[in-house]
């Protein structure tokens, strides 16, 4: 059940929008795509799905290449969120999920489930366009999820939701994640990614930077976040040895260095010097990693 | 193929139940209830008194003749003898006693000149009838001075026999080809208007769809292919709903009225069921073919544009065609054996129109009309596939200003894409 990338690559005339990616995505996991905007991810996804035809490479599912035999075990949200504005959420669904190779009651049941999830039961016989845009992004949700697929593809399921909503959509990829369906997600936010996948990637300009699982990439990033507290000037530290960022906080500093044995030597040089009220080694986060590899802010 | 069905009745049922539906059909019931009744709305406005007309006859003689011819044609117009000079006539008109006075004289050949006088003269009906009766008088006048007998007078105005007849096998005679051209004309019309307004509706269908992005879900599930022929053949279902429910109204009206026969008298049309099979089998072919042919155009173009309000400029080209096809095949009614219609009806944009209006207009060679056909079934396959890989390249391109490079932009995109 596992989706393969193998040495994929998609041009659109002399411009290389996805450059040579490789990807396992193991079936029952959870795999993030990362990347800032126009890195490739949704022509990733796009390619995955069948929509775009690879230029190089090949793509399998379950060693087969996903077409329109295969579309009743796949779901997809896409980015760009869609409903048709004057149908009623229940005509919409049955609509979709008829398209996904259901039938009428089975669809009206899941749909109450979900919706029922979403604390939401009074929206089945409400037209879309009377729906806020988060509550209208939970009912895309339900449509790509419906059919219980096994193949899940959510690009940027996130974005525009409130903390409360938020965290109502983690619980559900999960309980589906539990299921059996294995989820391919794409976000800019990195403590989703963190707090839910198992594997990423990391997308540059179409070039996969980072891959693997999330420890794998942290450990073989290799560099960790020292933090410092204490009520002293602590700007020596900058001239440490492998310590290679140096960032001021009110209550001290944080410090990016290149191994562990460099937090020992950070530890030594501060422990004559007076009263440290915190020192903490940390994992670097993937913000750090991705700052790292791919060179520019991103929050 | 069960996906297809999906897409097919949900087009269908969701467009039965909105207004841009509902209300043209009932608009169209009403005006089919107008004129299936029309003699009878006709009657009843009709219906009003006679006009009176103030006779001033300064012969003292015409008065007679004029008002018996009259009354031979027309009740309409109520002719009053008076005594009454010029001045108080016009002040009746004046005051609406009397819609106009007519004044009599004879000249010096002893026939009969006239002045009517009214408010307005822009009504023709009362003097163009006071005018002809006149006409009579006179000439009754004019023929009995000259001595002739009425006999003599009844062969002058005879009218010549004159008889056409045309010489190639299989040529329509005179009567049917007037009939012919009547029931080309409608059904010219209807193909017209049909194609316009259900190949309009596809586009706003695939247009709505794609700027509410609802299109990308879709064609992640269903192939564009399945997706765009469901679509056409869903409103093809909505359009033979409305063409029943019209042909009910239209029927039971003309029932109920027993108005069928005034209406087959008013148009001058003889025997409606005279109407050549061949003729309604050709009008059912070139209907299918050419909404199909239209309807996928539209269909395509509807993918490309971003927003609903883009949907009229993109599909003015098309439009256009459509209306410069009616305009070729009206001018072709009158002769329809002329070089532009014979080459335009192998021209497949043309042709539902053009060749129809040969066919059932004059006699054409059997491998002419298939040729037509031909190149028609062609041309729709061939839009089928383009259309169908624009719409699929289409469908995932947005923010481009809309012209119709992005049809090959759209096609590009999905080069070497399966459908």
């Amino acid at each position: 059940m596992t989706l393969k990338l193998e040495h994929v690559e998609k041009r659109f005339g002399n411009f290389t929008a996805v450059d040579n990616v490789t990807l396992e995505i193991p079936e029952r996991q959870m795999f993030g795509l990362l990347g800032s905007n126009g890195a490739g991810k949704t022509t990733t996804f796009r390619m995955i799905l069948g929509l775009l035809q690879p230029s190089k490479g090949k793509i399998s599912w379950q060693g087969e290449q996903i077409n329109y035999e295969t579309s009743n075990m796949i779901g997809y949200l896409p980015e760009e969120r869609g409903l048709y504005p004057k149908l009623k959420v229940r005509d919409q669904l049955i609509y979709l999920g008829r398209l996904r190779g259901m039938k009428k009651p089975e669809i009206v049941e899941q749909l109450s489930y979900w919706l029922e999830k979403f604390n939401v039961p009074e929206y089945m016989d409400k037209k879309v366009n009377d729906l806020s845009k988060g509550n209208q992004q939970k009912i895309q949700f339900i449509a790509s999820v419906i059919h219980q697929p096994k193949l899940l593809i959510l690009d940027e399921p996130f974005s525009g939701l409130d903390p409360v909503n938020l965290e109502i959509l983690k619980s559900a990829v999960l309980e589906l994640k539990e299921r059996g369906t294995s989820i391919l997600f794409s976000s800019h936010r990195m403590e989703d990614v963190e707090e839910l996948c198992e594997h990423l990637c990391i997308l540059h300009k179409g070039k996969q930077v980072v891959h693997g699982s999330l420890q794998e990439v942290k450990r073989a990033f290799g560099k960790k976040n020292v933090v410092v507290h204490a009520d002293y000037n602590l700007e020596e530290l900058k001239d440490v040895p492998g310590v290679e960022n140096f960032r001021k906080v009110p209550e001290g500093a944080e410090l990016q260095v290149a191994d562990e044995a460099v937090s020992q030597r950070i530890f030594e040089r501060l422990s004559n010097k007076g009263f440290i009220r915190k020192f903490e080694l940390e994992e670097p986060s993937l913000n750090d990693i991705f700052i790292e590899k791919v060179g520019e802010v991103y929050a | 193929m069960r996906k297809f069905w999906v897409v097919l009745f949900h087009t269908y049922t969701s467009k039965l139940r909105t207004k841009q539906f509902i209300i043209p059909t009932l608009i169209a019931a009403v005006l089919l209830l107008a004129v299936t009744n029309l003699p009878a709305i006709v009657s009843l406005f009709d219906n009003d008194e006679a006009k009176k007309v103030m006779v001033l006859d300064r012969s003292g003689e015409l008065f007679q003749p004029l008002s018996d011819q009259l009354e031979q044609s027309t009740d309409n117009i109520q002719l009053v003898k008076t005594g009454k000079t010029e001045a108080e006539a016009r002040e009746a008109v004046q005051n609406g006693k009397i819609t106009g006075y007519l004044l009599l004289t004879l000249n010096k050949k002893q026939l009969p000149d006239a002045v009517y006088k009214a408010e307005k003269i822009a009504e023709q009906k009362i003097p163009g009838q006071l005018k002809t009766a006149l006409q009579q008088v006179k000439v009754a006048m004019a023929t009995k001075q000259l001595g002739l007998n009425p006999q003599e007078i009844a062969t002058v105005y005879a009218p010549v026999s004159f008889e056409e007849t045309a010489l190639e096998k299989g040529a329509k005679t005179e009567e049917e080809l007037d009939f012919a051209r009547g029931a080309v004309y409608v059904l010219m019309f209807m193909l017209y208007l049909t194609v316009l307004f259900y190949g309009m509706m596809i586009a706003m269908e695939v247009a709505t769809e794609k700027s509410s992005r609802a299109m990308e879900i879709l064609i992640s599930s269903v192939s564009p292919v399945k997706q765009m022929l469901g679509k056409i053949f869903g409103v093809v279902l909505l359009g033979l709903t409305q063409i029943s429910f019209l042909c009910v109204v239209g029927a039971s009206s003309l029932g109920f009225m027993g108005g069928f026969d005034k209406i087959t008298q008013m148009f001058g049309m003889t025997n409606i069921s005279g109407l050549p099979v061949s003729m309604v089998i050709y009008a059912i072919v070139f209907f299918i073919l050419g909404y199909f042919l239209y309807a996928t155009l539209f269909a395509m173009l509807g993918s490309l544009v971003d927003r609903v309000e883009e949907a009229n400029q993109m599909l003015m080209p098309v439009t256009m065609m459509i209306i410069i096809a009616f305009f070729i095949a009206a001018s072709g009614l009158g002769n329809p054996s002329s070089t532009l219609i014979t080459v335009t009806s192998f021209i497949p944009f043309f042709a539902p129109l053009t060749m129809f209006l040969r066919v059932g207009m004059i006699a054409v060679p059997w491998w002419e009309v298939a040729i037509s056909i031909t190149l028609l079934v062609a041309t729709i396959l061939f839009f089928i596939g383009v259309g169908s890989r624009v719409y699929r390249g289409g469908v995932l391109m947005y923010g481009k200003s809309t012209s119709w490079k992005n049809i090959k932009e759209a096609f590009v995109l999905s080069k070497s894409e399966k459908i």
